[in-house]
């Protein structure tokens, strides 16, 4: 009997979230002067810091370059101190290089690379906080960085994580609930289009729960996009005013 | 979605870590009550607006909020049906999931009845209601805090409102009750307020405090009386891990209350046992406790003594008194120095010795029993006798002790504190008259742990609506056998029929044989709580005359059951054989079928026998019947073993219920033929979803006993000249064969009997848990064996359906199916149902052969079935059950048996003057019933022939009551006088 219940009978998660809740989002953009474009995004307790430079000329050699679009550069890390236990880590882990790779496919679709021929675009991901959800939460940070430097984007990419308790769908899983075994995955999409860019399962599902389990998770992407799209807006609208006092 | 709640956050700190973790604090949480007007109305909101308050120590209605004390001790009390209104603390239900998980059941139990008007108050989720660890308080002040703060909360939230509600905290804590009453909060003890309720056998129900008793008596310093003290959990734990102390399961010994194992590791090893002797060594253990023991030195080592020693209060009258454990200190000291020169005597073998110094899990449970006879009328400490020998006697309080004397009446244990000799409890309910047959059914079924109540309203929800209908879309997905002979034979009164047969000519000059199956799969859904209810149950339990069933009757006994003229769904297995019944093609098919006939054994017999019938039912049975004989013939040549047990029949009187005769079973052919169909449908299934779903395939096995289990059964035959080879099953069923003695027919049946006590039990498995080597049916010679045929009244046939209705396509799987923890968690229950389910039918027929035996003293041939040395073990074949003579008396106890007898360890003898009892030799005895214990009735068997002087009873005046000759057996005379 002992053990957590992720999932009480009166249907509340362990930190008082019911099942489809997400947890408090909070984003600030440029918080990082040297960079094109930054993003501080804090999901809970998970907190992401993305910058973002470019486009610019490709580095290390022209032979990298490509003559019809862009080159997407990703780098994730995350701190020594972001997680309970204090562990270093060093550059290049196997699962800095997982996370480095699902950022660099999802973007890739994401960015408009055509529109920046021979051109470089470097995105830097660190997690200062973990706790659970912290992919979706890095390729969320990393949306609102590109947002930032101006890049063009198809669409937002908006990313949320979710696994399945007791046949019922949990959103925004927390560390705790992450650490369960055999549950969670992470969904990212084009809100727009409702495209889905990247599914990752890294671990077992029954196949009867996954198609339900993506479905809340996209319920979950399209809660985040309209967090982000009205933090946009909100942040447009004041630039257009300080403009306009300018003038 | 995100809300503008405010977050807090909650620190834990571990070794060195800190973990913080996110706490949201909600204000959509409604208080549950319908007369609230400001909370969400779409929230549940069981508690009533208008009622009367439940007890007279408060004048307004009022809503009750427990404590987790209250809730972990007294849940007898609340589970009764005055209490309504209830608010039950989230903190409560956590404390309780941690701690007891019983508890925790019964209270989610209570929220989900709707009359009873529970209600979980979510408060530490809540934003007013939450409140944090101060420093340096512990966690349960802080808890209680918790409770006290949704108290004051629900209070004024309902006061503000204008409603006359009151909210009234429950606590047995002195502490907590005056805090309460100093923060302003209407609070009672639980005595108070049942006190006022007006139902004194609630009173009885209330559970004595660990502190001694409930009124804090002030007879402590009188107390000479102490059990040794427990060690703290944390010094168990390093005792442990350095190796000093041991972990394991305590047992206690049947027949002595002063000695008790203590199996270490996991598994009940009879090898690794330490022995405990002696109240204060025994420290408060009991039956099935997880407990510590400490080994003591090599000197101190003793002998399993064979004394038998009740534990008997010595004088009644001193029982109702609080002080009388400090004088039995002495007589303690006295009887287990006895116990320690009577086994000096011996020469048995030491072993390992050791004390209880701690606890690590009670295994308490309600138990069964009756009051032992009190001197003082008026008195309300009681002693209560379990049924089960093993249970100490337990202390209770009541006042309805007058009423309870001749019934038998639950009691739990509440705790065991150390100046008590012996555990404090409280009377839970009375189940009825002693003797009854409906109660001694009930204390049956309660003592084996069989769920057996009426199937609640969620479970008969998940029922098909009546008239049930096949729909075309049911014919298109299923094949059609309607047109085909289909019969089911089965045990006369059968309304569960699982199973029905069909046979019929192939052009090809083949059988084609139908094994169908009831489809219980398709009625029962997984994730459902009739699903839920079944898996609990396990297994039908069929006692002498009633049947608890696994499943609804109206499922069992009408529509999954395959009765003849209807349609019904079946999942049929269809194969194809040679006439000489070799299988050429198997194939599984969701089916309908309707039957033709139900058969009972013997009409299926006459039918086959029945030259002049030529319908095509006969006929297929007359096929069956023949390709059942050489499927036998073959099975038998690949080492399958025939073992024996005897299986009676009573009759039972129509209205009063009583047995008036017994019989044993008869077996005819067609027995035989449909279990040959059944285990083929049930290998071949078997096989098949091995196959397909290799990891989490539900098997059964049956494990290769050891070697030497098989000692007393090669030293009995031996005693006959006969040799039996053990070294496998082949050479075990040949050798078996071969050993039969013409004069006596009887001889080889004991001798397969003598057989099967040395196998061991064949349990369900989970295929992804062991190796296939061992997935091995020993007794069927199998590789591969599951249950498939009995889906009504078995669950695992049930989930066998599911696993092949998944590996043909036909059925969609869940995840709990395929993941084999469950699948193994699963199999692990279903074993211990059907092993209780055994033992209570057993004890079925015992305590219906005593009621036969009741005014009967009568003669009967019996044979030995073993030679111990104390004892001849008696089988009586015509009721089918074994009973001990005594040729010994037990050391320790009343000199009773004059003449001596030498035991011959070898031949199995035991010798008398000239006169010498063989294993399988046939006796004449007299059977009779020794009431003179009023729980523990049993057959009393006598010898009559051969004729010993001083020890055979004399057949020529054997139903005089005032016989001379029996002077040396008081007891037993007492017992006709009866
Ligand atoms: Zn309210």
């Amino acid at each position: 009997m002992s053990g957590h219940q992720y999932l009480s009978e009166e249907g509340f998660r362990v930190d008082g979230r019911r099942a489809q809740e997400m947890r408090k989002l909070d984003c600030s953009l440029g918080v990082f002067a040297q960079a094109d474009g930054s993003a501080y995004v804090k999901e809970g307790n998970t907190v992401v810091l993305a910058a973002v430079y470019g486009p610019h000329e490709v580095r290390g050699g022209r032979v990298k370059a490509l003559h019809d679009r862009a080159v997407v550069n990703c780098q994730f890390s995350a701190a020594t101190f972001s997680t309970a236990e204090r562990k270093r880590r060093p550059r290049g882990d196997t699962k800095s290089v997982e996370m480095t790779l699902h950022l660099q496919q999802t973007f890739e679709t994401a960015i408009l690379t055509k529109l920046y021929p021979r051109c470089q675009i470097d995105i830097f991901v660190e997690v200062l906080q973990a706790d659970g959800s912290i992919l979706s939460v890095a390729i969320n940070a990393a949306t609102m960085a590109l947002v930032d430097a101006g890049i063009g984007l198809r669409d937002y990419v908006c990313a949320c994580s979710a696994g399945v308790f007791n046949d019922a769908a949990l959103l925004d899983l927390n560390n705790l609930e992450e650490s369960q075994k055999g549950t969670g995955l992470t969904v990212a999409i084009l809100p727009k289009t409702e495209r889905i860019v990247l599914v990752d399962m890294s671990s077992k599902i029954h196949s009867d729960h996954v198609s339900k389990t993506i479905e809340a998770a996209i319920e979950g992407c399209k809660d985040i996009h309209a967090t982000f799209d009205a933090k946009i807006k909100e942040r447009v609208g004041r630039l257009a005013a300080l403009i306009n006092t300018e003038n | 979605m995100l809300t503008q709640k405010v977050f807090l956050r909650k620190t834990k700190r571990g070794n060195i870590l800190k973990i913080v973790r996110e706490h949201y604090l909600r204000e959509d949480i409604g208080c549950g009550s319908v007369a609230c007007g400001r909370c969400d109305s779409e929230s549940t909101r069981p508690l009533q607006k208008d009622f009367e308050s439940a007890s007279k120590v408060v004048e307004h209605a009022h809503y009750i909020v427990p404590d987790t004390n209250i809730v972990l001790h007294q849940i007898d009390v609340l589970k009764d049906e005055a209490f309504r209104n209830v608010i039950v603390p989230q903190t409560v239900i956590q404390e309780l999931r941690h701690r007891h998980a019983p508890a925790y059941n019964s209270i989610r139990e209570m929220l989900a009845i709707e009359e009873r008007h529970f209600y979980c108050f979510v408060n530490e989720h809540h934003k007013d209601t939450y409140v944090e660890r101060l420093p340096g308080e512990s966690a349960n002040d802080r808890n209680d805090r918790a409770i006290r703060r949704v108290v004051g909360y629900l209070q004024s939230h309902l006061a503000e409102q204008g409603l006359s509600i009151e909210v009234v905290l429950l606590t047995n804590d002195r502490e907590c009750l005056n805090s309460a009453k100093k923060e302003g909060l209407t609070a009672f003890s639980l005595k108070e307020y049942v006190g006022g309720m007006g139902k004194p056998e609630l009173l009885d129900k209330i559970s004595i405090d660990a502190d001694g008793s409930s009124e804090g008596d002030p007879v402590t310093n009188k107390k000479k009386f102490m059990y040794p003290e427990h060690l703290t959990p944390i010094a168990l734990q390093a005792g442990i891990k350095s190796g000093r102390l041991r972990s394991g399961k305590f047992m206690a010994s049947r027949d002595n209350y002063l000695e008790g194992f203590v199996c270490l590791g996991d598994n009940e090893d009879e090898s690794d046992r330490v022995l405990i002797q002696g109240l204060m060594n025994l420290n408060r253990a009991v039956q099935d406790d997880t407990v510590v023991v400490e080994i003591l030195p090599e000197s101190e080592w003793v002998c399993p003594s064979s004394v038998v020693l009740e534990d008997e209060p010595e004088e009644d009258d001193k029982v109702d008194e609080e002080d009388d454990d400090g004088d039995e200190v002495e007589r303690e000291k006295k009887v287990e120095k006895a116990l320690k020169e009577s086994k000096t005597e011996k020469g048995v073998e030491k072993m390992p010795t050791g004390k209880i110094v701690g606890i690590l899990k009670r295994k308490w449970r309600p138990y069964c029993g009756i009051l032992a006879p009190s001197a003082i009328k008026e008195a309300t400490k009681h002693l209560f006798v379990a049924a089960e020998r093993k249970i100490p006697k337990i202390r209770i309080e009541t006042r309805q002790a007058a009423a309870l004397t001749g019934k038998r009446i639950v009691v739990a244990i509440d705790s065991w504190p150390r100046h008590s000799r012996y555990p404090l409890g409280h009377y839970v309910r009375t189940l009825g008259d002693i003797g009854d047959r409906k109660v001694e059914n009930q204390v049956l079924l309660l003592e084996h742990d069989i769920p057996h109540q009426p199937f609640s309203q969620a479970v008969l929800n998940c029922l098909p609506k009546m008239p049930w209908l096949i729909t075309p879309l049911d014919e298109s997905k299923r094949q059609d056998f309607r047109s085909v002979p289909t019969c089911s034979v089965d045990p006369p009164g059968c309304t569960d029929i699982d199973d029905a047969l069909h046979a019929r000519s192939l052009p090809n000059g083949n059988f084609e044989i139908g094994v169908h199956i009831a489809d219980v799969s398709h009625f029962i859904r997984p994730h459902t709580a009739l699903d839920r209810e079944a898996a609990t149950r396990g297994t039908t339990v069929y006692l002498v005359d009633q049947r608890i069933d696994m499943i609804p009757d109206l499922l069992s006994s009408n529509l999954c059951s395959l009765i003849s003229d209807v349609d019904r769904f079946a999942f049929s297995a269809v194969f194809e054989m040679t006439e000489d019944a070799k299988v050429v093609g198997a194939k599984y098919c969701k089916s309908i079928i309707r039957s033709k006939n139900s058969f009972t054994y013997a009409e299926a017999q006459a039918r086959i026998d029945d030259k002049a019938r030529k319908d095509e039912v006969t006929e297929g049975l007359r096929v069956l019947n023949s390709l059942a004989k050489k499927m036998k013939l073959k099975r038998m040549e690949n080492g399958a073993l025939n073992l024996a047990s005897s299986e009676v029949r009573f009759q039972v009187d129509s209205e009063t219920h009583d047995p008036i005769d017994v019989k044993t079973k008869e077996l005819l052919e067609v027995n035989s033929m449909v279990e040959e169909f059944m285990l083929l449908a049930n290998k071949s299934v078997a096989e098949f979803i091995y196959n397909e779903l290799s990891h989490c395939a539900l098997l059964r096995r049956h494990p290769v006993p050891p070697v030497g289990n098989f000692d007393p059964l090669v030293r009995a035959a031996a005693t006959r000249g006969f040799d039996i080879q053990v070294d496998c099953g082949k050479h075990l069923a040949d050798s078996l064969d071969r050993a039969s003695i013409d004069t006596d027919p009887f001889f080889n049946t004991m001798l397969r009997m003598v057989a099967t006590r040395c196998m061991s039990q064949a349990i369900y498995f989970c295929s992804g848990t062991i190796a296939k080597e061992d997935f091995l049916h020993y007794g069927l010679a199998l590789p591969f064996y599951t249950h498939f045929t009995s889906p009504i009244r078995r669950y695992s046939d049930l989930i066998v359906h599911r696993l092949l209705a998944v590996a043909i396509g036909a059925d969609a799987t869940y995840p709990e199916l395929l993941d084999k923890v469950r699948v193994q968690n699963l199999c692990n229950n279903l074993n211990y149902r059907h092993k209780m389910a055994q033992y209570a039918g057993r004890a079925s027929v015992t305590l219906y052969t005593q009621i036969y035996f009741r005014d009967k003293n009568v003669l009967e041939d019996g044979y030995i079935l073993f030679v111990r040395e104390n004892a001849l073990q008696v089988l009586l074949p015509k009721y089918g059950m074994e009973c001990t003579l005594y040729v010994k008396d037990k050391p320790g106890g009343q000199q009773r048996i004059k003449v001596p007898f030498t035991y011959d360890a070898e031949k199995c003898t035991q010798t008398a003057g000239d006169v010498t009892l063989r294993q399988f030799e046939r006796i004449t005895v007299r059977v009779s019933l020794d009431r003179t214990n009023i729980q523990h009735q049993k057959l009393v068997v006598e010898l009559v022939r051969p004729h010993i002087p001083g020890f055979s009873v004399d057949i020529e005046k054997p139903m005089e009551v005032d016989e001379p000759r029996n002077d040396g057996e008081p007891e037993k005379k007492k017992t006709r006088a009866v």
